[in-house]
């Protein structure tokens, strides 16, 4: 039983990893065939993992409503959203005949669904997304005084790059465009790069581990 | 103008402002509409998910007669065994199956478009072929291709990648590339600042646009009326809230 509990999950990993690491080296058709149902495989999967993730959340906020804590109230809304959306996304666009999660008909009409999304979606992620803008204007300007020579220099290529990248601020200092330009793609470029190498270095050596069990926490705590 | 249009403007205006509230202080507006964001994605997402139930499972199964495709539901079913936990163990072979063969996969695909591919564009020559045959360098500060830039790029990799290596002690020369990597660094935390504040303004000037647009009067005036019932509802909620009692000496 402790093999099938410890050691099994142990011969998995290793047994696919290594056959998805030898995959990239086999220019074969079945290779590639093994590559898109791989992805396939993990994709079908990923739902199971969405239906553990939405139940957790439905626990936590049932628990919420029933034990009537503080902004229980919240938590009815929250569920209204998603009974709503289900309701018509699934139910309303079967009953008409639309294809379940359709944005529109075959005639470019907009469904029900399309609806929520276009217009409870799309303005409140766009939002919530805009209203950052003011936070981080209001954290620039607490923390952006040079106060050191590295904190100049983030403040000027900032300022530099937020100019550059409107009309008014180009048209004020027209050489902000091409210094903006230069900024992203060379200085920017150099240090994405190298933080990438250093990244992907780190993640190949994780893979690595993972493969041969060396690393083993993703496999979590609990009983043997 | 359709009346699904005047009601969906209506919808987009309130919810916008009352996102916006947040501005002013955390207050039951925003927190209606944050959990109706969360409820509403949760939501959108089932409903992907249920179309992709058929697209990846039931259509290929039932049309195609692919049963294999059978194997991960099974594996994604042992997901599930975690809510008993008499055979939670069992998620673990499903948990290990996915970190393998997203370990399998990350492993060749990292070296060569993250490793490799970055290492040989970053050491270019430092001499260009010009027309006629021409070699030598050029300075053309807008062309990243440039010889200039390219020593630019090599240098920048380098000093921050030195900046990173811990396994020598920052002295001497290493202390001048690894202080030359902290300028790139401080250089490029702050362009990405700029671009993101910048991107972040788009966004806004999106939504100031949709509200502008949804105070004419085919749209019935939505935002300048729900602009008016939002400041009420927070004048009036400030004044019923219970003053904060006296800090004690």
């Amino acid at each position: 039983m402790t093999f099938l509990r410890r050691q099994l999950p142990l011969v998995i990993t290793f047994v696919a990893g290594v056959i998805f690491t030898l995959q990239y080296y086999v220019p074969h058709p079945k290779s590639e065939i093994l590559l898109t149902e791989g992805s396939l495989w993990i994709q079908i999967i990923g739902l199971f993992a969405l239906v553990l993730g939405v139940t957790s959340l439905f626990h936590i906020h049932a628990v919420k409503i029933k034990r009537q804590e503080p902004g229980w109230g919240y938590s009815l809304i929250l569920y209204f959203g998603i009974v709503v959306t289900l309701a018509v996304g699934l139910f309303v666009q079967w009953v008409g005949g639309q294809h379940p999660g359709g944005k529109e008909t075959i005639d470019g009409a907009m469904t029900a669904f399309g609806w929520i999304y276009t217009y409870t979606m799309v303005p409140l992620q766009g939002t919530m997304f805009a209203i950052l803008a003011f936070f981080i204007a209001s954290a620039a300007y607490r923390s952006f005084r040079a106060r050191s020579k590295e904190a100049a220099l983030l403040l000027t290529a900032a300022v530099i790059v937020m100019m550059g990248r409107v009309p008014l601020g180009e048209y004020l200092l027209p050489v902000t465009g091409d210094i903006t330009l230069w900024i992203l793609n060379v200085l920017n470029a150099s240090v994405r790069r190298a933080i990438l190498i250093g990244i992907s270095l780190g993640a190949v050596a994780l893979s690595i581990k993972i493969i041969f069990g060396l690393e083993r926490a993703y496999l979590g705590g609990g009983k043997e | 103008m359709p009346f699904d249009v005047v009601l969906g403007a209506w919808v987009a205006v309130g919810l916008t402002l009352f996102i916006f509230t947040f501005l002013y202080e955390d207050n039951p507006l925003f927190k209606l509409a944050e959990h109706l964001y969360v409820g509403i994605s949760v939501g959108y997402t089932i409903v992907k998910g249920y179309e992709l139930v058929f697209r990846l499972i039931y259509d290929p199964i039932v049309d195609e007669g692919e049963w294999s495709r059978l194997i991960p539901v099974g594996i994604g079913i042992l997901m599930l065994t975690r809510y008993v936990p008499k055979i939670a163990w069992l998620s673990r072979i499903a948990f290990a199956f996915v970190v393998g063969v997203g370990s399998g996969l990350a492993i060749p695909r990292l070296i060569s478009s993250y490793i490799l591919k970055q290492v040989e564009d970053t050491v270019r020559p430092l001499v260009s072929v010009l027309e006629g045959g021409l070699i030598r360098p050029t300075f053309d500060i807008l062309n990243p291709e440039s010889s200039l830039n390219s020593l630019v790029i090599l240098i920048g990799v380098m000093s921050v990648l030195f900046y990173f290596f811990f396994s020598i002690e920052h002295r001497g020369p290493v202390k001048v590339a690894a202080r030359t990597g902290i300028f790139f660094l401080m250089l490029s935390f702050g362009a990405a600042f700029g671009y993101t504040v910048m991107a972040r303004m788009s966004l806004l000037i999106g939504r100031f646009r949709d509200l502008i647009e949804f105070a004419r009067p085919e749209y019935g005036r939505a935002t300048l009326w729900l602009l008016a019932v939002t400041i009420v509802i927070l004048v009036t909620a400030a004044f019923r809230r219970p003053s904060a009692p006296p800090e004690q000496e």
